[in-house]
C-alpha cells in the first residue's frame, strides 16, 4: 500500500515538471493578442490587420544580441514591401519598460514596435526563443515559424514574404 | 527489511513539496541569465591567455583536463 503511495507521489512529482502548452503550428490561424504600443502606450489587437496585410511578426527582446542583428534587415523589410502590403511587427518582450527603449534608441526601428505586457500573446504563440518570427498571410494562417537569426536566413525569409505577398487576396 | 510507514510518508512528504520548486523558465524571461556577469567565466578572453601562460610554463597541453609529464613531448 506505502509502496503505491509512493508510486503514486513520484509520477505527480514528474508530471508535475512537464507544462502542456498548445503551440501554434503552421497552418494554424494566427491568435488574436492584445498589445500595448511602446511610444504612445495605446492598446492593439492583432486581428485589426487580419486579412488586410501580411505580418512578419518579431518576438524580441533588448538583451539578445541575434535581435539587435535583425533589426536592419527588418527595417529593410518594411521600408521595401510596406507599399506591396507587408507589416512589420516587432513585440518586445522586456520584463523592463526602460531596457526596450535604450535599445530602440540605439537600434531605431520603422515599423510599429508593442509590448506584450500580460506575456499571453507569447505564451498563446508558444515562443521558444529570442528572436521568434512568425509569418502571417492575408487570410490570418501562419505560414512559416523562424526561431533565432542569422545572417544567412535573410535570403530564405525575403523570399517567403514576396511569395506570400504575391497570392491573391 | 521492513520500512517503516513514518519513513514512506517523510519521503512522500519530501517529494510533494519539492513539486513547487518545478518551473520552467520562459525563453523571455531569461534576460538576467544572459548577462555578461551571470557567465560561468566573465572573462572567457583573460581565461585562454592565462590558460596559454601555463601551458607554455608547464610544457603540457588540456593541463587541466588531460594529465602531462612534463617531458615537452606533447
Amino acid at each position: 500500500m506505502n509502496q503505491r503511495i509512493f508510486t503514486l507521489f513520484t509520477t505527480l512529482l514528474v508530471l508535475s515538471c512537464f507544462q502542456p502548452v498548445e503551440a501554434v503550428e503552421v497552418g494554424d490561424k494566427v491568435p488574436d493578442c492584445l498589445l500595448t504600443s511602446i511610444s504612445d502606450l495605446q492598446h492593439f489587437e492583432l486581428k485589426q490587420l487580419n486579412g488586410q496585410k501580411v505580418l512578419y511578426l518579431d518576438f524580441w527582446a533588448s538583451w539578445c544580441s541575434p535581435c539587435a542583428q535583425s533589426f536592419p534587415f527588418l527595417n529593410d523589410l518594411n521600408q521595401g514591401l510596406k507599399e506591396k502590403g507587408l507589416q512589420v511587427v516587432g513585440i518586445n518582450m522586456d520584463q523592463e519598460p526602460g531596457e526596450s527603449k535604450a535599445f530602440l534608441a540605439k537600434f531605431p526601428a520603422n515599423f510599429p514596435v508593442y509590448s506584450d505586457i500580460a506575456e499571453k500573446c507569447a505564451t498563446d504563440f508558444d515562443v521558444k526563443v529570442m528572436p521568434s518570427s512568425y509569418l502571417v498571410d492575408r487570410k490570418g494562417i501562419i505560414r512559416h515559424v523562424h526561431f533565432g537569426f542569422r545572417s544567412g536566413d535573410v535570403d530564405e525569409l525575403r523570399t517567403l514574404v514576396d511569395q506570400l505577398l504575391a497570392e491573391k487576396r | 527489511m521492513k520500512i517503516p510507514q513514518a519513513l514512506w510518508l517523510v519521503v512522500s512528504l519530501v517529494l510533494v513539496l519539492s513539486v513547487s520548486g518545478c518551473s520552467s523558465v520562459a525563453p523571455w524571461q531569461r534576460g538576467v541569465l544572459a548577462k555578461s556577469q551571470m557567465a560561468l567565466d566573465i572573462y572567457p578572453v583573460q581565461s585562454t591567455f592565462k590558460s596559454h601562460i601555463y601551458n607554455s610554463r608547464e610544457a603540457v597541453t588540456g593541463n587541466s583536463s588531460a594529465g602531462g609529464g612534463g617531458c615537452g613531448c606533447n
